[in-house]
């Protein structure tokens, strides 16, 4: 059944990309929609028969070389039909969602060209790569879906290639992952290195070894297992774009939206806190690794919500909203609450793919008008996609009722990362977690506010002609609507409940040291601290409505007061600059210095002088001593004999 | 006793007969009018002759005490000489019937030739070994001015002679001191001397002149300096004969010489080999480049390959006579076809051997052009071409036994080389506009530049299996 599963979306791939001409466009759509209905329902099976015992299901020997074996092989387990069921389903409803979105497309309309087998085929392709990434059995079958899942990712942001954007941000996401997965190399060959294995089990039987382990590398003495980590690690920012590698995720939006809220919003962001999460028995044992991890993530919180403040963009201010909610993933990770780690990316995946689908049914009505500046009062024009993104709203700004654990989604989950962080005593990401919260409310109904509130701006003929999305649009807003609404109460026992509830959910999936009781100390925070992400809320939700909804001429103001501010903000605390005066020029310097004079004057000029010099004057100089008399040829004969027996009697006489 | 003898020479005493009841049947029955069907008897008998001797009885036998070898390595080679000279013949019959060549004498000639180097390769003492060089030599002499109203090829004919005479008489000087030495001529006894006292300063004598006179004749730098006027002056079925099997011959019989005899003091003869080898190669690859004359061009580019296969034998390892012999296997391949190209150029039923005459050849002929391409590519050893095996055999040999800078120095020459071959190229497939030639080709040439150009494809798979008895032939010599 994992087989099926996971090969229906390759299938899917190869019939609709390849074969579409024979069986025709609308048909290889629906095949390749079909096969991956058929993907999700097995998913939904397999979690709910699934033992919680891991199994593992060999599909083929990939590997064989030396002691470096690696299967192709499916590792099925609690963590992984997690995964499976947030991937299959979210990519099912997208593929759905696409049909719509997708029929007509001005970038492609004119020339009469045929983009939407090739779009499917790309959506169907990263659902296979992301599913063999999630079902790994071994390092080289997780690095193989890694890479598998960054190609998709290009190709769909490029999607619309003649648009110059969208060529560079594509490329931009495949360079910074290429550092990332750098560090992914290195941690895999490393742990190669260490155990002879690339296999999750060898690794994972080792791992105590390992945090004992002593190793050498670049200039000092490390421990093996932290230094494994932070290598993997670095990866996972790659892929989860976490604050230094994270300047890839906003410029991604140049793709289709359903590809937004497919890949960088519910599953291919998430592969890093799907990666620290099927390392934990690794990861337990390494300490410094894992605050750095909480460092990392609870910065990337704060940082991507402070530029989520004044974004303009839509698809831009919930880019950042999820690069934001990633970093609350990886402090749950970083403080060793795996569970409530997978909990969050579980229900973030519906709420945020949700609010993507629902910003792409917007856009979709309003011709591809992205700017929330010229969006207004457009609830009554988008009934049913205000409502899903009412949800959605709700879900991620946290709505419930307070020290219960009833609530939307994103109510349960977040504050089980907000109090484990408490509970682990890190003051300091508990408070950066808090106030993103509140920033977090604040945009989020900012977003609702202008969008759908007050008075309509921008162009009266846009107004005009906007509509409703067609029912293949909204019934995925409706599916996902259940699951940002129900998915937090439902799973808050297994995720988030008492350690043994937790343990006996996950078994061996994930693994908690015998001295880790983050989890269990986490529902014996102080009441203040359980409330206050509500209360953070409430600030952000007042104050949106006070600036948006009360005084829409305050924002305006406060830019003016706040310029420096605003314009650090705007511009997301200047590190594209930073990076392309400090990375890309460099690069592009030493590129250019070794291509004009590295390339072109010292190999080109000594071959093109050896070719074009050299050479010639030998040949004139064969030429002519093949003269054509007798005797230099014979002449010739014994200066040679001479040279030979010269030669013999210097060197051969010697005995 | 005798029987015996004759058991284990038999191909070549059937040749032999061949030869001369042929001889007289032709000089009996109507000369010339009877030298197409003595020709195409030749081909039979010499084809014949190569499944006597592969499918013949296996192991290693020697006969006439000791002077005449047949093993595994003699036997390989004599299986490529006779292949080549049957093609050779075949593809030449209708060039030589068109300028009014064909004379009974030709095939005659070149089946004497065949036993000559079939003595070579087989021969276990030096008077073995002269008798056949020289048996060779002189078929070869007649064979070069057979157009005896051309003063070019009567001036080939006469240069080939007089510095083959040269070379004969180095390589009998150094014959006699080694006889002088060691106190005898057979092979055995020359390997048991060295072995068991050490070379001495007249054995090494003796050693560097043969070594010199064997050079010659296989075209090595500095006694190269014939090749390129044979070559041209030579009848092109004649030239082809030259760049095929008197190669393939007298590299088998260095390599004989040097294991059998001097196998003892390897390390002291492939120095030598190993400067005649990058010579050869330079010098090749770069003298090519200012050619016009395809012929002369393939003159230089046979200097360029011996070298190849002698860095091969320079290695002086079983590895590297093993890639010497797959090396000449598709060296001959190679020729064959291209030289079956060649003879099919023509204008208004002139031969042409002006390179610049196949400007825009692709665009008359794709196919023919195609096969060439192939070949000449094959030859400069662009892979994943068959040439570039044989480059990479010989190459790795060299670096296995220690000589890194000599494999370089093939790689540099390599790339000089690729220079001529692929302007052929160039001229087939951009040149200019010009005047057409002929598209006549008779069936035997359109078949052996076609099959050659196809084993050059198909023969990346496995090289035909030719590895194995490669590395049988140099098992059985290099002990």
């Amino acid at each position: 059944m994992a087989t099926i599963l996971l090969l229906a979306p390759l299938v899917g791939a190869l019939i609709c990309g390849l074969g579409w001409r024979l069986i025709g466009e609308r048909p290889a759509q629906i095949i390749a929609t079909a096969l991956l209905f058929l993907s999700g329902v097995l998913a939904w099976i397999i979690f709910f028969t699934f033992s919680g015992e891991p199994q593992q299901i060999q599909v083929l020997r990939w590997i064989e070389s030396g002691s470096l074996v690696a299967d192709w092989a499916i590792r099925l387990d609690r963590l992984t039909a997690v995964m499976l069921v947030v991937v299959t389903t979210v990519s099912a409803l997208v593929h759905l969602y696409s049909f719509g979105y997708m029929a007509h497309d001005e970038n492609f309309d004119e020339k009469r060209e045929s983009y939407r087998p090739r779009f499917f085929a790309y959506l169907s392709f990263f659902t296979f790569a992301m599913l063999a990434l999630v079902t790994a059995d071994n390092l080289v079958q997780m690095f193989f879906g890694w890479e598998g899942v960054g190609l998709a990712s290009y190709l769909l942001i490029g999607f619309y290639f003649r648009k110059p954007t969208a060529n560079a941000a594509a490329m931009k996401a495949f360079i910074v992952n290429r550092v990332g997965d750098f560090g992914f190399t290195l941690g895999m060959l490393a742990l190669f290195f260490l155990t002879d294995s690339v296999s999750f089990s060898v690794i994972f039987d080792q791992a105590a070894v390992l945090g004992e382990t002593r190793l050498s590398f670049l200039w000092a003495d490390w421990n093996a297992a932290n230094l494994v980590a932070f290598l993997l690690f670095v990866g996972a920012m790659g892929k989860s774009a976490q604050l230094f590698l994270h300047t890839w995720l906003p410029d991604a939006m140049e793709g289709p939206t359903p590809v937004s809220a497919l890949i960088h919003a519910a599953t291919m962001v998430t592969a890093g806190v799907f990666l620290v999460a099927r390392m934990s028995p690794l990861m337990e044992y390494a300490d410094a690794t894992m605050a750095f991890v909480t460092a990392i993530g609870a910065a990337t919180a704060f940082f991507a919500a402070t530029v989520g403040l004044v974004q303009n963009d839509i698809k831009r201010v919930i880019a950042y909203s999820t690069c934001s909610q990633l970093g609350y993933m990886f402090v749950a990770a970083g403080v060793g609450v795996y569970s409530v780690a997978i909990f969050h990316l579980f229900t973030h995946a519906f709420f945020k793919a949700m609010l993507f689908l629902g910003a792409g049914s917007v856009i979709h009505g309003m011709h591809h008008e992205q700017d929330m500046r010229n969006y207004g009062g457009l609830r009554h024009k988008f009934p049913k996609t205000f409502w899903a993104m009412m949800i959605g709203t709700l879900a991620i700004t946290g709505v419930g009722i307070p020290l219960t654990h009833y609530g939307f989604a994103g109510f349960v989950s977040k504050d089980a990362i907000i109090e484990s962080s408490f509970a682990a005593g890190s003051g300091y990401a508990f408070w950066l977690l808090v106030i993103a919260a509140g920033m977090t409310s604040f945009y989020s109904w900012r977003l609702m506010f202008m969008t759908f509130f007050g008075a309509p701006r921008g162009s009266r003929k846009t107004h005009d002609h906007a509509h409703e999305s067609p029912s293949n649009m909204t019934i995925p807003l409706g599916v996902l609507a259940i699951g940002a609404i129900l998915a937090g109460v439902i799973w808050y026992e297994p995720f988030f409940g008492s350690e043994e509830a937790v343990e006996a959910w996950f078994g061996p999936a994930i693994f908690m040291a015998e001295d880790n009781h983050v989890l269990h100390d986490a529902h014996y925070v102080p009441a203040w601290v359980k409330l206050s992400p509500f209360i953070a809320m409430l600030i952000g939700l007042g104050l949106a409505w006070l600036m948006y909804i009360r005084r829409p001429d305050l924002p305006g103001k406060l830019a003016e007061n706040q310029w420096p501010l605003y314009q650090f903000l705007l511009n997301k605390w200047y590190f594209d600059e930073i990076y392309d005066y400090v990375f890309v020029r460099p690069a592009k310097g030493l590129g250019r210095l070794l291509w004009k004079r590295g390339d072109g004057s010292v190999i080109d000029g000594t071959i093109n002088g050896i070719a074009m010099g050299l050479v010639p004057l030998l040949t004139r100089l064969a030429g002519r001593a093949q003269s054509g008399y007798l005797f230099h040829y014979a002449f010739v004969m014994v200066i040679g004999i001479a040279l030979v027996v010269t030669w013999f009697t210097m060197t051969g006489g010697a005995n | 006793m005798i029987p015996a003898d004759l058991t284990v020479a038999l191909p070549e005493i059937a040749l032999a007969v061949f030869a001369m009841a042929a001889l007289m049947f032709g000089a009996f029955a109507g000369k010339d009018r009877v030298a197409a069907p003595i020709l195409w008897a030749t081909v039979a008998a010499l084809l014949i002759a190569a499944l006597l001797v592969a499918f013949g009885p296996a192991g290693t036998r020697t006969a006439f005490g000791g002077m005449f070898i047949d093993d595994a390595f003699a036997r390989f080679a004599k299986v490529v000489v006779l292949i080549a000279a049957a093609a050779v013949l075949a593809m030449g019959q209708d060039y030589m019937a068109r300028r009014r060549l064909l004379r009974f004498e030709f095939p005659v000639l070149v089946t004497l030739s065949v036993v000559g180097m079939m003595m070579m390769v087989s021969a276990g003492d030096l008077m073995a070994l002269y008798m056949g060089l020289e048996l060779q030599s002189l078929a070869l002499y007649v064979l070069a001015s057979l157009r005896r109203d051309s003063l070019k090829s009567t001036e080939a004919g006469l240069k080939y002679f007089v510095l083959g005479a040269l070379a004969s008489g180095l390589l009998l000087y150094g014959a006699s001191l080694s006889y002088g030495y060691s106190g005898t001529t057979l092979f055995s006894g020359i390997f048991a001397a060295v072995e068991s006292d050490g070379i001495s300063l007249g054995l090494l004598f003796g050693l560097a002149f043969m070594i010199a006179g064997l050079a010659f004749k296989v075209s090595a730098v500095p006694f190269h300096m014939w090749t390129p006027d044979v070559y041209e002056g030579a009848p092109t079925p004649v030239t082809a004969f030259f760049a095929t099997a008197p190669k393939a011959a007298a590299l088998a019989l260095f390599a004989r010489l040097g294991f059998d005899a001097f196998g003892a003091a390897v390390g002291e003869w492939t120095q030598i080999v190993a400067f005649l080898a990058v010579a050869s190669m330079f010098l090749g690859a770069i003298a090519a480049i200012g050619q016009r004359d395809i012929k002369r061009l393939m003159a230089y580019s046979s200097i360029t390959h011996m070298g190849f296969a002698l860095v091969g034998l320079s290695a002086g390892t079983a590895t590297g006579v093993q890639a010497m012999l797959v090396y000449i296997a598709i060296y001959v391949t190679m020729n064959i076809g291209v030289f079956a190209f060649i003879l099919s150029m023509a204008r208004d039923g002139e031969p042409v051997t002006d390179i610049a005459s196949l400007n825009m050849y692709s665009r008359r002929e794709p196919a023919k052009a195609l096969a060439m391409m192939v070949l000449l590519f094959s030859l400069a050893g662009v892979p994943p071409l068959v040439g570039f095996f044989g480059k990479f055999y010989v190459l790795w040999a060299a670096v296995e036994a220690g000589l890194g800078w000599l494999a370089v120095a093939g790689v540099i020459a390599s790339v000089i080389g690729a220079f001529y071959y692929l302007r052929i190229v160039y001229y087939m497939y951009f040149g200019e506009e010009g005047d057409a030639l002929d598209r006549a080709m008779p069936a035997a040439q359109w078949g052996l530049l076609m099959a050659s150009a196809v084993i050059m494809v198909a023969g990346v798979v496995n090289l035909f299996g030719i590895e194995g008895f490669a590395d049988a032939a140099a098992q059985t010599l290099v002990r």
